[in-house]
């Protein structure tokens, strides 16, 4: 190879090596005791409106303790990877939320300081926290690996006006009537039901529910996954067949990803939604609270062998704090504060979720409609998701199979029991 | 050329006349003066071991572990499973070796057309630009302006542009034009793909554009004159002048171009947001899917070094043959 030659096969590596590099960045953790870095998930209608929010308390924290906490409102679509780069690399925030559901994946990375009774007792006492709550807060069997701070569920919103132009007197209790009242709203380009299609967490939510209803599991008991079982084809196709089959579900939602599906329902164009606590989001939409009711998620008519009465996942945010803080103590009394009954009063009322200590469950703030429909369906029909360590890869597998299913039924393709297994057999093949 | 290349030598051989004196200044020995270019090189090869090489050989190392959500935190727990990421990737029997693979098609297909497109509209408006006329400076700023823009700005419109109820795209098709009756999807099914080299081929066109015109500038006018008087019309000029003048400005246009396209991730991933539908499912997003979304960066970093293997083969063949071809000319 003559010199020249050496040259270029130089620059060729040169040119294409940017592929291979990658690398996370985060702030640096607060080094001083007197100070603290927060990330918070995004709750409210913005990012900004989260930080209006949230600086009033955080500034009642410092006049408390002198600590003062610098936050930061993450967008869901970043905070999972930004949690993972932050727990690879030791270094980013003290305190943060995780989405519940991510519990048992982020405990397994070791990252996250474990709250043992002795911890639980330095933030509250364990007593305190709603037990549905804490389950869902890491792995059983092992110390949960942060603390409940928001409590959802998922309900059934529906236009009053909608339902009473088409005359429907309740809203549906089982998916059979959802889909015939979605035939009558379904009409004059308004659809029945609003659905986030493009949205794997979302597709993922739903996925475990109806998975329930039809007596299927994501895991067996010993993590291993099970996507493919008949149980769970059922399942994804029942919902899927809301836009497939009933069409009931305008084909664009398949391409909806940012809440779109919440602003089609608080414009009139949709007239029912899953959602969890979507109060506080419709109320910014200027959707007045008076326009619609809310009703528990329905039920399979009648349940196959197996099914289970659940009819959503225990949802909620959680606080964790990574093990890489220079001010532990500092942090937990941080957690303590933010879970205790004044700010999870103050804060659960603004956001529209519950309460996840149960003596702020009692506020009268708590009393209004949809909270009750939240609270019963958390004490009666709610279970938490499976607690195992890939959660976050199924959310991700299985949401984005039935994100491309959606794709297939907005485009006119068929979507068929061995369609819709095929894409989970494919699923379940990624995980390793 | 030929006549230029004796003249510095024989200078350095006669010392000026002014100076007998001067002992002759060529082969210069001596620490300071050999060290210096070393110096003058260490910055830009620290920078370059730092950005380029170390991260590199990270990644392979990585492809060699088994690097989930367990060992993430600390490497040195990870298991070393050698080549087990590489058979488990590019298995092609397996699911994750069958999308590998038609991601890999899909990419190919994207950047060949992608490059192709810009190539012709940069060339295009290249040669439309070449002569002075009223109002040339200021169709070159706006040809160059999609360049400019900064790429999340710029492919987070196209994705309100392209969406199905609320696009101004379909508006425009559907609406005012009524040139079809039922509302198209740009952003999932097939027509994603078409999409995303639309918006690929408008980002990529205008440096295409701004190179081929800067190479235009080089090309003597008599050569055109000439051709003229020879009777040459406007195509046999473009063929026996413009083109072959332009070789050395495409050669290295088109490798950039396609090492570019092929290596995206940007557009498609604000244009589809993380998963890209299958129809555009780039190998970038693919990887990032696998590495990020999975968790399991030891498999995302062995597909990426196999696509670094494969980028490495096609640009030295290309590099290879067209030196080749101009090796035949001389």
């Amino acid at each position: 190879m003559s010199r020249r030659h050496l040259g270029i096969f130089t620059a060729a590596v040169l040119a294409a090596a940017s592929l291979t590099a990658c690398g996370g960045s985060g702030d640096d953790s607060a080094a001083s005791p007197k100070t603290l870095t927060y990330w918070a998930s995004n709750q409210g209608a913005s990012l900004e409106a989260d930080k209006t929010t949230l600086q009033p308390e955080l500034d009642k924290f410092e006049k408390q303790t002198g600590i003062k906490v610098t936050v930061e409102v993450v967008p869901w679509s970043d905070l999972l990877n930004r949690l993972l780069a932050a727990a690879a690399s030791g270094k980013g925030p003290d305190v943060v939320n995780i989405g519940n559901t991510w519990s048992a994946s982020l405990q397994a990375t070791g990252a996250l300081v474990e709250f043992d009774d002795a911890t639980l007792q330095a933030v509250g006492g364990k007593d305190r926290i709603v037990p549905a709550a804490l389950a869902a807060a890491g792995a059983p069997g092992k110390p949960p690996a942060a603390v409940p701070l928001y409590s959802m569920a998922y309900s059934l919103y529906y236009n009053k006006k909608s339902f009473a132009d088409a005359g429907i007197t309740a809203p549906p209790t089982t998916w059979e009537q959802l889909a015939e009242h979605g035939k009558k709203l379904s009409t004059g380009g308004k659809w029945g039901l609003a659905i986030e299609g493009a949205n794997p967490s979302e597709n993922a939510h739903h996925a475990f529910t109806f998975s329930q209803q039809y007596g299927g599991e994501w895991f067996d008991s010993a993590g291993k996954p099970t996507f493919d079982t008949p149980q769970n084809v059922s399942a994804i196709k029942r919902y899927i067949d809301f836009m497939a089959a009933d069409k009931i579900t305008n084909p664009s939602n398949a391409e909806y990803a940012q809440n779109q599906s919440v602003s089609d329902f608080a414009n009139g164009k949709a007239a029912m939604l899953l959602w969890q606590s979507a109060g506080s989001n419709l109320k910014t939409q200027n959707m007045p609270a008076d326009a619609y009711g809310v009703a528990p998620v329905p039920f399979l008519a009648s349940p196959p062998a197996g099914g289970k009465k659940v009819n959503s996942m225990v949802a909620g945010i959680n606080m964790a704090v990574f093990k890489h803080t220079k001010n532990k103590d500092g942090a937990l009394s941080f957690v303590k504060f933010m879970t205790s009954d004044e700010e999870q009063t103050i804060l659960n009322k603004t956001y529209g979720s519950l309460p996840a200590v149960k003596t702020a469950a009692s506020d009268p703030a708590f009393s209004a409609t949809e909270q009750k429909t939240i609270q019963e369906t958390l004490v009666t029909t709610a279970a938490p998701l499976p607690q195992v360590p890939d959660e976050s890869t199924f959310e991700t597998l299985v949401g984005t199979a039935m994100k491309e299913l959606f794709a297939d039924a907005a485009s006119g393709k068929p979507v068929t029991e061995a369609s819709v297994k095929a894409k989970l057999t494919d699923a379940q093949q990624k995980m390793r | 050329m030929a006549t230029s290349t004796t003249a510095p030598d024989a200078d350095r051989r006669e010392p000026r006349a002014g100076s007998p004196a001067r002992r002759p200044t060529r082969r210069p020995r001596g620490p300071r003066r050999s060290l210096l270019p070393y110096l003058l090189l260490a910055p830009a090869v620290v920078l370059e071991l730092a950005i380029h090489v170390i991260p590199m050989v990270v990644g392979v190392w990585m492809s060699l572990l088994e690097l989930t959500q367990f060992h993430i935190r600390d490497w040195s727990t990870a298991p070393f499973i050698g080549l087990e990421n590489y058979r488990a990737t590019l298995d092609l029997n397996s699911a994750a070796g069958k999308e590998l693979l038609h991601s890999f098609w899909i990419t190919l297909a994207y950047s060949l057309l992608s490059v192709g497109f810009a190539w012709l509209l940069g060339i295009s408006a290249a040669v439309v630009l070449q002569r002075p006329f009223r109002g040339r400076a200021i169709l070159r700023a706006l040809f160059l302006t999609p360049y400019a823009l900064p790429v999340y700005a710029a492919v987070i419109t196209w994705s309100f542009l392209l969406q199905r109820d609320t696009g101004l795209v379909n508006h425009v098709l559907v609406d005012q034009l009524g040139l079809m009756n039922e509302r198209p999807f740009w952003l999932i099914g097939d027509n994603s793909f078409w999409s995303l080299l639309v918006v690929s081929v408008w980002r990529n066109w205008p440096f295409a554009f701004l190179c081929l015109m800067a190479g235009l500038q080089n090309v003597p006018g008599e050569l055109y004159e000439a051709a003229a008087i020879d009777g040459a019309g406007f195509w046999r000029r473009l063929r026996s002048v413009t083109l072959p003048m332009l070789r050395p400005v495409n050669l290295v246009l088109l490798l950039v171009l396609f090492l570019w396209t092929f290596n995206d991730f940007n557009t498609p991933f604000v244009l589809f947001g993380g998963s890209a539908p299958e129809q555009a499912d780039l190998i970038s997003i693919h990887i990032y899917r696998s590495s990020f979304k999975t968790w399991d960066f030891g498999s995302g970093s062995a597909m990426s070094v196999a696509l670094l293997l494969f980028l490495l083969v096609v640009s030295a063949a290309y590099l290879l043959i067209t030196n080749r071809r101009r090796d035949d000319h001389a």
